[in-house]
């Protein structure tokens, strides 16, 4: 599995070379990544796990340009995180959905759109077809507060594909939901990943969540903030909720536990 | 009916106890009239008789207040210089003037102290000083200098009026445009927002819960700005007027009237601002 992603012609998206982040605080310096060297190829699933401390989220950031590096080289389809999200490289969905109360459904849907100047007609077809895509239909007109938490998170994620980036960066998106909608939303996140094609990274607490989403695992460590193991899941791409009893699981699960303890015996 | 009860019970103790207060207050002067009679001093009964409806009560009684109010409202031509429509009117449009200043100004002023750093440090103190100089004290100099500048009337009222109101509109919004938090700036700022899409799509709406608890307060202070600049006027027109010249001739009576005029429309004036934030905030779809 390794050699065929090493082999095939899929580019490399998001590049990291020896990145550093140090943020400067009250207390002195904090280094938040270092050394940091990860490629993200098109089309891959890449699950960020570990501590809270550990960097992932400041990563995610960093490729959105929401943090920025102090050394090393970052790039985005090429690009700086900068220039790349001035081309509307990436799609970002936060822990909490963030919906505006006062817009509907389609409104929030809209605002990007809004934003990125869509002309009109262009906007209602993006906002129906991103609705379909997350199972919403017919919700367009309900304003946040109408919604569970759940589909709040959906509109959140239809939002965030509207404007039709190629990247998909998810910040601990069902981090706040319970268990049983958690899993559901995974499967339709599978779903929409097998249908758009786009590649993903998505951070996570949660090691069943990781191994049964992704497509590569970065596992992480805190002070400083680094990975300890990329883990390439030999797992299909179609995938079934059951599939997390196979061996299979087990055994990435296993390992990916193992480098979240590895990193922790370091301190 | 749940809400009246209290609402009506509460009223009814404040009556009773004015009532008390009155028969108590107005009593030396019944005493003094009887000394000067020399005649005996009344006995109880016929004390609160005394004391219900004297001319110049140093209390008036509620239902002398009520009388004098109905009177002076729907009793008379709303063109008399008696009438306290038209006194209230006079100290409404200056109200409604200054609030207007009041409001935009403070609304531009947060709008400034959020996207400049400057402003930020330098404008908040000086509000705050400025609130804390009497109205009183700085009322007649505004009318004074307006004045010698050939503008009279309306306008001086509304202005201090207006620098009354500013500040809570002010402060609201300064925090009302401020409550957006870090998550929501960062999702525009992943769709490489510029300040003013910020500003219009979600700093301005996020405040509007804000700006309305501000208008409520705002508008409250400029009725007492308009009514304390028509004090130094002369007693021309006005509600502060009719308190004025009441105060002038120890008309207590017209004076209480005055005064519950004023209270009433600044209730008037307040529930306006709340119904006007029921509506908007159920557009916006934030009140459920």
């Amino acid at each position: 599995m390794k050699d065929t992603t090493q082999n095939s012609a899929s580019s490399p998206v998001i590049e990291a070379r020896n990145l550093q982040l140090v943020f400067s605080t009250n207390d002195g310096p904090v280094q938040a990544l270092k050394d940091v060297n990860l490629t993200i190829n098109k089309g891959d699933f890449v699950s960020f796990i570990g501590p809270s401390g550990c960097g992932k989220t400041t990563f995610l950031r960093a490729i959105a340009a929401l943090e920025h590096p102090t050394g090393g080289t970052l790039t985005v389809n090429g690009m700086t995180p900068d220039e790349a999200r001035r081309k509307r490289a990436y799609g970002y969905v936060f822990q909490a959905a963030g919906l505006y109360p006062w817009r509907t459904i389609a409104g929030n849907i809209r605002l990007p759109l809004e934003i990125m100047g869509f002309s009109k007609a262009d906007q209602d077809a993006r906002i129906a077809r991103v609705l379909e895509l997350v199972e919403l239909s017919g919700f367009g007109k309900k304003f946040p507060w109408q919604l569970s938490g759940g589909m709040q998170q959906r509109a959140s994620i239809a939002r965030a594909l509207a404007f039709d980036a190629d990247i998909l960066l998810m910040d601990e998106p069902f981090g706040a939901l319970d268990e049983i909608v958690r899993d559901r939303l995974n499967e339709e996140v599978l779903k929409l990943w097998a249908r758009t094609g786009k590649t993903i990274g998505f951070v996570t607490h949660s090691i069943p969540e990781a191994v049964y989403l992704s497509t590569k695992i970065v596992v992480m460590s805190p002070r400083p903030g680094r990975i300890t193991d990329v883990i390439d899941s030999p797992l299909p791409k179609e995938r079934p909720l059951d599939i997390r009893d196979s061996k299979e699981f087990i055994e990435i699960s296993h390992r990916v536990r193992e480098g979240l303890r590895a990193g922790h015996s370091d301190e | 009916m749940s809400r009246i009860l209290p609402i009506v019970t509460v009223l009814l103790v404040i009556v009773c106890l004015w009532y008390v207060a009155a028969v108590k207050l107005n009593a030396a002067w019944v005493y003094d009239q009887a000394a000067r009679a020399e005649t005996p001093a009344p006995g109880f009964s016929e004390l609160v008789g005394l004391t219900m409806n004297q001319e110049r009560p140093v209390l008036p009684t509620p239902h002398q207040v009520g009388v004098e109010l109905v009177k002076s409202t729907l009793g008379m031509q709303v063109s008399s210089k008696k009438s306290l429509v038209y006194h209230g009117w006079v100290t409404i449009s200056a109200t409604l003037l200054g609030f207007l200043i009041g409001t935009t100004a403070g609304i531009l002023l947060a709008v400034g102290i959020i996207h400049n750093k400057a402003m930020d440090l330098s404008v908040m103190p000086w509000a705050i000083a400025s609130q804390t100089i009497p109205i009183l004290a700085i009322a007649p100099m505004i009318i004074v200098v307006l004045n010698s500048m050939g503008i009279q009337g309306l306008i001086p009222k509304a202005i201090i009026s207006a620098f009354l109101s500013f500040f809570p509109v002010l402060v609201g919004m300064v925090k009302g445009l401020r409550s957006p938090d870090q998550m929501q700036l960062d999702l525009l700022a992943t769709y490489s927002a510029s300040k003013a899409q910020t500003f219009w799509k979600l700093r301005l709406p996020s405040s509007m819960p804000y700006l309305f608890t501000s208008l409520k307060v705002g508008i409250a202070a400029s009725l007492v700005g308009a009514i304390v600049g028509e004090l130094p006027t002369g007693a021309v027109a006005g509600l502060g007027a009719r308190l004025l010249s009441g105060s002038y001739y120890g008309q207590t009576v017209q004076i209480w009237a005055a005064l519950f005029a004023a209270a009433l429309v600044a209730a008037a004036l307040v529930a306006i601002v709340g119904l006007i934030e029921k509506r908007t905030l159920k557009r916006m779809g934030m009140a459920r």
